[in-house]
């Protein structure tokens, strides 16, 4: 865990860089954490992606999946490949200032 | 009369039924089970059935051969789960009321999730190997096949088993030697994990494994779908791994009953208290095995561990008491690796598997984390164990329900 400036705010983040608590996001930093994961800009439709997670996470909890982003999303999988090039889930939560997906076990 | 009843038949249900008939009153209790099918498969005798280590009949028995007399069976498919009225519908269309409902229908393969899998290559030079049906075809295929490139594929997580496909691997590396055609053939193994093992401290302790087999690994690969006509499966991010013969693990899924019911998450499984193991639906609902959404591995043995928890827990529940038995994501997994070969690990919820002894700690006869051939024998015994402890629910001998942390380098 260590203490970091994004967009001119303090937050916690973990060894990976995802924020700690995701009640201290805001969408400023959204843009900040995309340019660390080689996203230049955000998009309308990168928007539409962090938006729905952010939402999701608070009326569900628990991590999403690529099959929740389509289903309850109605976002494309290929297009999110194409928005988070390298790892879609990981980038966009991270972006989102959510936890880390848990991949499996 | 109260009314329990406990939905599929498998290694879950049936360890409940076998628990609970000897723990509930008779007076007060009818206990019931519901299963679609007349057999009991061993599941994890699917993996040596492709290389012809194994025949049918050794991983089939009659299901009611475990059920307890005493346990209603009843074998029908199950329709809908109506859990707001405390009733299940059967297709043949009785109706089952319920007190408490133990749900422990497993998860499947689901092929028709990957786009292209269920294709005219489907079982020609595409299998699965969790099915009986797709175990079989696989190996009267492997009996001829002179070589090329063989690759190993794994869809998505969760799947039960999770080191099965690598099991796999193993074995027809070794396979193949015997059959004088290693040279003839190039093994690739496709995962969307960013290592070969689910667990990363196994991924850093055994990665090398692959390596020395000589097996190409292909990871974070997200499939996007299997191109039959060209023998090629893409993953979404365009990458190209092409085949001659393909196995691959498709997408696991938890039965329909469960998205019909309304009870499951986007890959009907059931969301239940990782530590009581109630429903997060209906109090009244347990889930128990593959069916539930926990983080634990989906496996036999921790569906062993989750009984002992659930038995007690019900029990509680009964007595309208706190539910104080709490699982700890326990699982405990041999891990063939070939010639003769394996690799034993064991972990919950908290710790990764690690180095030690099992189960006696310091003696073990099985060394974690490390191949030997007494854990190789430890694998094959286990299905002796399967259908003579396990579901007959006796404890396992020397194997705790919890992880115990002696003897481990933790
Ligand atoms: C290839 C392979 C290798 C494996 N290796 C191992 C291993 O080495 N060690 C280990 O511990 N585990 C292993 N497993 C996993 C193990 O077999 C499962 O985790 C275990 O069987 C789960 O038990 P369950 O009762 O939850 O599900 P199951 O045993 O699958 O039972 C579910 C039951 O529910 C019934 N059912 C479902 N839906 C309906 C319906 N609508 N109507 C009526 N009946 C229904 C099904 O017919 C089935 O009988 C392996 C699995 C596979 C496929």
């Amino acid at each position: 865990m260590a203490a970091k400036v994004i967009a001119g705010t303090p937050v916690e983040v973990n060894e990976e860089g995802y924020l700690v608590d995701a009640s201290q996001w805001n969408r400023d930093m959204a843009t900040e954490i995309a340019r660390e994961v080689d996203i230049q800009e955000l998009t309308d439709d990168h928007w539409k992606v962090i938006d729905f997670l952010r939402r999701d996470a608070e009326e569900k909890g628990g991590s999403p999946t690529i099959r929740r982003l389509k289903k309850a999303g109605g976002i494309d999988t290929k297009l999110l490949y194409e928005l988070f090039p390298g790892g879609p889930l990981k980038k966009a939560t991270k972006i989102a200032g959510l936890p880390k997906p848990a991949s499996c076990i | 009369m109260k009314n329990l009843l406990i939905l599929g038949a498998g290694t879950a249900g049936t360890m409940m039924a076998t628990h609970l008939n000897r723990k509930l009153d008779k007076k007060e209790w009818r206990i019931t089970i519901v299963d679609q099918h007349k057999t009991h498969y061993y599941q994890p005798g699917f993996l040596f059935i492709p290389f012809d280590l194994y025949k049918e009949k050794d991983v089939i028995k009659a299901k009611t051969e475990f059920i307890p007399k005493g346990v209603t069976y009843i074998q029908e498919r199950i329709d809908i789960i109506d859990h707001e009225n405390n009733q299940v519908s059967l297709a043949n269309g009785d109706s089952l009321a319920y007190d408490i409902l133990i749900i422990a229908t497993g998860s499947r393969i689901v092929p028709d999730e990957i786009e292209g899998l269920n294709g005219p290559g489907w079982r020609s030079n595409v299998f699965d190997f969790y099915t009986i049906e797709g175990a079989a075809a696989l190996r009267d295929r492997l009996a001829g096949w002179e070589g090329g490139r063989f690759v190993v594929h794994l869809s998505e997580m969760p799947i039960k088993c999770p080191v099965a496909p690598l099991e796999f691997t193993f074995l027809a590396e070794a396979f193949f030697h015997k059959r004088g055609i290693r040279d003839n053939v190039q093994m690739t193994y496709v995962t969307p994990l960013s290592g070969a093992f689910t667990k990363q401290n196994c991924s850093t302790v055994l990665g090398y494994l692959l390596d020395e087999k000589g097996i190409t690994l292909v990871p974070d690969f997200d499939v996007e779908r299997v191109d039959e006509e060209n023998n090629v499966i893409r993953s979404y991010e365009d990458e190209e791994v092409p085949y001659d013969l393909l196995v691959t693990v498709p997408t696991n899924m938890g039965d329909a009953v469960i998205e019909r019911s309304g009870l499951g998450d986007d890959l009907n499984f059931v969301p239940t208290d990782i530590h009581t193991l109630q429903s997060k639906a209906q109090e009244n609902i347990f889930v128990i095995g593959d069916a539930t959404d926990l983080p634990s591995s989906k496996a036999g043995s921790v569906a062993h561990f989750q009984a002992d928890v659930l038995t007690h827990n019900i029990l509680s529940y009964i007595q309208g008491k706190e539910m104080t038995a709490s699982f700890d994501g326990h699982a405990n997994c041999f891990i063939e690796s070939g010639f003769g070969k394996a690799f034993l690990i064991d972990f919950n919820y908290e710790y990764e598997p690690v180095e030690g002894t099992f189960p006696l700690p310091g003696i073990g006869p099985f060394t974690l984390l490390r191949e030997t051939r007494i854990n190789h024998l430890g694998k094959l015994a286990f299905r002796h164990m399967y259908w003579h402890i396990l579901l007959r629910g006796l404890p396992m001998p020397g194997i705790t329900t919890h992880m115990t942390k002696i003897g481990k380098k933790l």
